[in-house]
């Protein structure tokens, strides 16, 4: 088993203060999910345990089995098993995805120990089919004029041949219409399993009707200020957040912008 | 710093060389006339850059003779890795100056085909050349390099389609260049007739890290009715060069001529591509890339000009600047009274990875005419850092995530390339320039 900890963690964007200690523990084998409103801070939790060039982290730890994640560079962390499928990929012209995907693959093995190309090439044929993606997509420019749609699914492509030990979800299911929806959390219930943990970031309920939670939290002022079981995003489902914010005393959920 | 802009080489010398390269008589006449207009001409003026400083008259030799080849593969092998000796049968090789290997398929020749270099050409083909060489394409008296080159002219290669061939098989022309004293006063001449059909391709080589000599280049290009003609070129000319390279085309009525530049030089370079779509519903496809690096200074001019009615040019250019490199890229759209309905679109991307790099894109539309369209696109920026951090979440280090970035930017014109062993070549030097 593999440990996800974060520790009183303080993130700060241009100089703002987002995150103001979140706390959480994720192992392999777990799937959680963290819900709440807009502009609570949890993209930024996402971006800042990846790395993100604007995310300073100004106060606490993250650390993957005692290894601390904050000091590696972007890449490192990746390769030491965090993968964030992003609510807004970059677009990189004359790169396609196949050569982008084979690189990253390549990335993670030794020198001379390369993936060969017609294992890759099956591989990913199998994931594509899996995930319901046209072949072309293989061959286009990484991202590039994909719909929002596409993009989400090139996402879940992309961890289903990484196969990271944690995948961080920031809001895979927005844009997405309920054939899609389904398509994406058929690609992510495979990846299930002992070695595999999942934190889910989403506004919504239904993506959760097909990948069924261990852990639920609540981020509120960025903090995680609730946590529960499935049950906890059905009663957010019906109730919505004021009871939250009632029990607690919390005016206003926000910490301001969310990037 | 002063700079000597007499030319060394006078009458008699260019016309003894005429004699010993066994031209034709009209040619010694036409380079003597050049060499009397030299001296009175100004140097052009690219936008931008100011080049009354750089040597270009300068020059140890005028001509050096090398070795020729009985087989291809007797060539170095740098040059070998451009060419599939196996499958390659069109082909021209110039060492240095000396025209070193020629092989044209039968069926070609059968059919009228002509590639050969440009000494033989003016003697055997006196009438074809005479017609189209530095008159309606290039002049000689457009300013002092032009002049410079008719006079010095030590190296080229002339092709002709005859009208109706199609010649299905890409023409390779390798300018070798592996003598450090040597200078390339290179004409390519092509014509297509009406209705025929070729790719040419031609690289320029240096095996060798530094050149001390000019490269004044000319290509014309001359496409008949309705003919076609892919242009391909990566020029990777060696530092120590001042390069000066014009390549020129004229497209008859509802012809196409396309290009596919790689211009890798090393030297200081000041590069010229213009078309001249004079045909009524004639069509251009310019394609250029660029790497600049060092302390190099380069300036990229690339210029359709539509004449006929119903012309459409399209130019694409992507650049690269790093370490302390100057690029400077002018695209020019022109259209002139007259030319109704036709279409000049432009796009100039450049990408800077340094601090000290500098990048500049200059879209120009000239337009005489209302019933029109056209459009550019111009952007200088600096690698992503949010392209960056994607592809390095996925555990691919920063230096190839760059290199990814890189590739990917110059990739709409290297994969335009028509021959799979030049392709190749081009993308391994940018691999090597951009590291």
């Amino acid at each position: 088993m593999t440990v996800l900890d974060i520790k009183g963690l303080h993130v700060e964007i241009e100089g703002k203060e987002i995150l103001k200690g979140v706390n959480l523990t994720i192992n392999t084998n777990e799937i959680h999910a963290i819900m709440g409103p807009n502009g609570t801070g949890k993209s930024t939790l996402a971006q800042a345990i990846m790395g993100h060039p604007k995310y300073e982290v100004t106060a606490g730890t993250v650390t993957l089995d005692g290894e601390d994640v904050l000091e590696m560079a972007v890449d490192e962390r990746a390769r030491a098993g965090i993968f964030l499928g992003m609510q807004y990929p970059s677009e990189i012209t004359g790169v396609t995805n196949a050569d982008f995907l084979r690189s990253a693959i390549n990335a993670q093995r030794e020198e001379g120990d390369e993936i060969p190309l017609m294992k890759f090439i099956r591989e990913l044929d199998k994931k594509m089919e899996i995930l319901e993606m046209d072949e072309d997509m293989a061959t286009r420019y990484l991202n590039e004029g994909f719909s929002g749609g596409e993009k989400k699914r090139n996402e879940i492509l992309q961890l289903t041949m990484l196969k990271p030990k944690f995948a961080i979800l920031d809001e895979i299911d927005s844009g997405l219409d309920i054939d899609a929806l389904k398509i994406v959390s058929k690609g992510i219930n495979e990846m299930r399993g002992e070695d595999f943990g999942c934190l889910i970031i989403t506004h919504y309920q239904r993506l959760l009707d097909y990948i069924t939670p261990d852990h639920v939290h609540v981020m509120m002022q960025g903090k995680v200020v609730k946590s529960g079981g499935a049950e906890l995003a059905r009663k957010l489902e019906e109730q919505g957040y004021d009871w939250i914010k009632e029990e607690l005393g919390i005016e206003d959920e926000t910490v301001g912008q969310e990037a | 710093m002063t700079v000597e802009t007499k030319v060394a080489l006078t009458e008699q010398d260019v016309r003894s060389y005429s004699a010993k390269m066994n031209e034709a008589n009209w040619m010694a006449d036409f380079r003597a006339d050049a060499l009397l207009k030299v001296e009175q001409l100004p140097l052009p003026k690219p936008d931008k850059t100011k080049i009354n400083k750089w040597n270009f008259t300068n020059f140890p030799i005028h001509a050096v003779e090398s070795a020729v080849y009985t087989l291809l593969d007797e060539l170095p092998e740098e040059a070998r890795a451009l060419v599939d000796s196996a499958q390659q049968k069109n082909i021209y090789v110039q060492h240095n100056n000396t025209p070193a290997y020629l092989s044209l398929a039968d069926e070609l020749k059968a059919q009228g085909v002509i590639m050969t270099d440009i000494f033989t050409a003016s003697r055997e083909h006196g009438d074809l050349v005479k017609k189209y060489f530095m008159t309606d394409g290039v002049k000689v008296d457009e300013h002092k390099l032009t002049a410079l080159h008719a006079a010095l002219m030590n190296g080229g290669v002339f092709v002709y389609i005859p009208k109706n061939v199609v010649v299905e098989e890409p023409l390779q022309v390798l300018f070798l260049h592996d003598n450090e004293q040597a200078s390339l006063f290179n004409h390519v001449l092509i014509v297509a007739e009406a209705n025929s059909s070729v790719t040419y391709v031609e690289n320029y080589l240096s095996t060798v890290e530094e050149a001390s000599g000019l490269a004044n280049i000319i290509s014309e290009v001359f496409t008949g009715d309705n003919a076609q003609i892919t242009y391909g070129a990566v020029d990777v000319l060696a530092k120590g060069f001042t390069t000066y390279v014009n390549r020129r085309g004229i497209a008859g009525r509802d012809s196409r001529l396309d290009w596919a530049l790689g211009l890798m030089n090393d030297s200081d370079t000041i590069s010229e591509n213009i078309t001249h779509l004079v045909g009524n519903g004639s069509h251009c496809d310019m394609k250029t890339v660029v790497v600049g690096r060092g302390k190099q200074r380069q300036n990229f001019t690339t210029e359709i000009v539509h004449w006929g009615q119903d012309t459409e040019g399209f130019i694409l250019k992507h650049g690269v600047v790093k370490d302390e490199a100057s690029s400077i890229f002018n695209g020019i759209g022109r259209i002139a009274k007259g030319a109704t309905r036709s279409n000049a679109v432009q796009e100039s991307r450049v990408l800077m990875l340094s601090e000290k790099a500098r990048g500049d894109a200059n879209p120009i539309l000239l337009i005489d005419e209302d019933d029109v369209t056209a459009g550019h696109a111009a952007s200088v920026g600096r690698v992503d850092p949010l392209q960056l951090f994607y592809l390095m979440s996925r555990g691919i280090s920063q230096h190839e995530a760059e290199r990814l970035v890189i590739h990917g930017f110059l990739a709409p014109v290297v994969s335009k390339l028509p021959i799979e062993g030049v392709k190749k070549q081009l993308t391994e030097v940018i691999e090597r320039k951009v590291r």
